[in-house]
């Protein structure tokens, strides 16, 4: 079964059409990458995806069952999270508790045995505090464990939101711009986190404009311009595809396509 | 000093002293009278943290709920001969189930615009009480019996600096109790960003709910014991002016500080009895401090503490 499924998704905002009649098909396992020039929906398509928006029109699946109008916090509850293209961290908490809200179902505590701070809610804590050790460990961030997310760099932050989306335990894991801004070895190690993922059986649909790390890394590419489906195939199959060069054209795709 | 200003162990085995202790200085019931109000402003202040400081959500109209609940207690037990305890129980009941049904669409509002939906929810309470004269005695105000539970008569101010003071150690107990566990973490994650809290499954909306209902309560509870304590209530602890007291109380003592917000009601309850100057510009007073907090403490009193002793330590 595919784990997601996209069909006629469209959203307009006042008169400019963000994303208009696109349909895709992700299947499990797969690093699915979505990729086009500035402006061209991807956010919107993961705002869309996750409940952050409402489509104009369009239905989507989620592992077959269709999850039109639930939202985030519901999605999450179902295997679906995302990180966001511009840090969305809890700056008020230390980098541990951040993920410590995600490894947290919260919808699951008892308001009067959190009052009491009864065994259980103890237990609960516990519990989430050693997966949230294990996580930051995961993605390189063991030096911050005692640390205020406020005082992290940003490239620590940006692992930071991978870790507390990989906290939910998700089955389809939407991450948006994970490397931008990050320098070289940032974005290799970004690479190997997103892969080491994949092959714990998490579907990933990753949005990014490091163009030599979406070619490495992706199984299937989707091209997107001005919310238009543009072509989808492989990455060699992508890179061919003379559409696909000119909506790149004098961007740094249109010159990796050449090397390709 | 540090495990005093660390949360839980230190600081509630330290304001458990400091309560147990202080009649022992306390030279007459004037000085009892203030301790009592700041312990009363002080529950309200704690509950009110959990919704502004945590939860990130401003409220500009909680003395509405204190006065909805001293109001419920007079009137339940002063006009309908109810038991003390059930009254209390009964209004904060009643104001909590209020709370719940305003809270979806108030909360809905973010920034400047919850200001002025809170703000005007409290204007209105403050109206309603003022208007309802055949009920509430209007703006003339109405008297409370004293609180009796089975035979028994809380009578004195130092019959009820124990009331008080009880009350106050095991809001704060359960407050910080709440602020730790998965919720307290909820609430906190929704005031750092509300759509990453989403993304990862808490449910906003819901908790927000929470968070505002029991701030409510808590004010609510608030309310009820100063109406009995004091034995004449007037529509003026539903105004604005108050509400805007317990927020200067919770700012000037540290967002999502309990302590903190314990701290602030302190000084700003016994600033003004000790200081007739200041007694009688209460509210310049109140605005000097809240934008001296603004420019120069942002982050209150207690946590600005912390972190200098935290740099000094180091
Ligand atoms: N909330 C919104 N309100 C109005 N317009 C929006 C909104 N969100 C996105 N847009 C517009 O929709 C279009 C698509 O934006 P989107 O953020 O999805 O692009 P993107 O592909 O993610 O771009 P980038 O690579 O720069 O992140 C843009 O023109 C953008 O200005
Ligand atoms: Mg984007």
């Amino acid at each position: 079964m595919s784990a997601l499924t996209v069909a006629g998704l469209s959203k307009n905002f006042g008169g400019l059409s963000a994303v208009s009649e696109l349909s895709f098909t992700v299947e499990e396992g797969q690093i699915f990458s979505i990729i086009g020039p500035n402006g061209a929906g991807k956010t919107t398509v993961f705002n869309l995806i996750t409940g952050v928006y409402r489509p104009d029109s369009g239905r989507v699946w989620l592992h077959g069952e269709e999850i039109g109008g639930k939202p985030p916090s519901a999605l999450a509850g179902q295997g679906l999270t995302r990180t966001f293209q511009n840090l969305q961290i809890f700056f008020n908490m230390s980098a541990l508790e951040n993920v410590m809200v995600g490894a947290d179902r919260t919808a699951e505590t008892g308001f009067a045995s959190a009052l009491l701070r009864l065994p259980a809610v103890r237990r609960r804590d516990a519990g989430a505090g050693k997966q949230a050790v294990a996580l930051m460990e995961r993605v390189g961030l063991a030096a911050y464990l005692g640390a205020d997310a406020a005082s992290l760099p940003y490239g620590a932050l940006k692992r930071l939101e991978i870790a507390r989306a990989l906290a939910t335990r998700p089955k389809l894991l939407l991450l948006d711009e994970p490397a931008a801004g990050l320098n070289h070895a940032e974005t290799r190690e970004i690479d190997n986190l997103i892969r080491s993922i994949a092959e714990d059986g998490v579907t990933v649909i990753l949005v990014e404009h490091d163009m030599r790390l979406v070619m490495g890394i992706s199984d299937r590419i989707l091209v997107l311009d001005r919310g238009v489906w543009l072509a989808e195939g492989s990455a060699e199959e992508v890179g061919r595809n003379p559409d696909v060069v000119r909506a790149y054209l004098g961007t740094e795709f249109a010159g990796s396509a050449d090397a390709a | 000093m540090r495990a005093l200003l660390a949360p839980r162990t230190g600081g509630l085995l330290a304001l458990a002293i400091v309560i147990a202790l202080l009649p022992a200085v306390l030279p007459n019931n004037f000085y009892f009278n203030v301790a009592i109000l700041v312990g009363l402003n002080a529950i309200v202040c704690v509950g009110l943290n959990l919704l502004i400081g945590y939860a990130g959500q401003i409220s500009l109209g909680h003395a509405g709920f204190f006065g909805l609940g001293a109001y419920a207690s007079a009137l339940l037990t002063g006009s309908y001969g109810w038991p003390s305890l059930a009254a209390l129980v009964v209004g904060a009941a009643a104001v909590g189930a209020l709370a719940f049904l305003l809270a979806r669409p108030i909360l809905k509002l973010k920034g400047h615009y919850l200001a002025m939906g809170t703000l005007g929810m409290g204007v209105i309470i403050s109206i309603v009480l003022n208007q309802e004269a055949g009920l509430t005695g209007g703006p003339d105000g109405m008297p409370v019996p004293a609180f009796e539970v089975w035979g028994w008569t809380a009578y004195g101010e130092r019959t009820w600096y124990w009331i008080v003071g009880g009350t106050l150690l095991v809001t704060t107990w359960l407050a910080l109790n709440l602020i730790e566990s998965p919720i307290g973490r909820a609430l906190r994650a929704i005031h750092g960003s509300e759509i990453a809290a989403e993304v990862i499954g808490v449910k906003t909306e819901r908790f927000k709910t929470l968070v505002f209902v029991i701030s409510a309560v808590l004010a609510s509870v608030g309310g009820s014991m100063f109406a009995h304590y004091s034995g004449f209530i007037t529509p003026s602890e539903a105004e604005f002016f108050h509400s805007i007291a317990f927020v200067t109380m919770v700012v000037l003592g540290g967002m999502a500080s309990i302590f903190g917000s314990i701290l602030g009601a302190a000084i700003l309850t016994v600033l003004p009895q000790f200081l007739a100057v200041l007694h009688d510009y209460e509210t310049l007073v109140l605005g000097a401090v809240m934008m001296s907090v603004m420019i120069f403490l942002p982050k209150g009193l207690l946590p600005s503490l912390a972190e200098l002793l935290r740099r000094r330590s180091l």
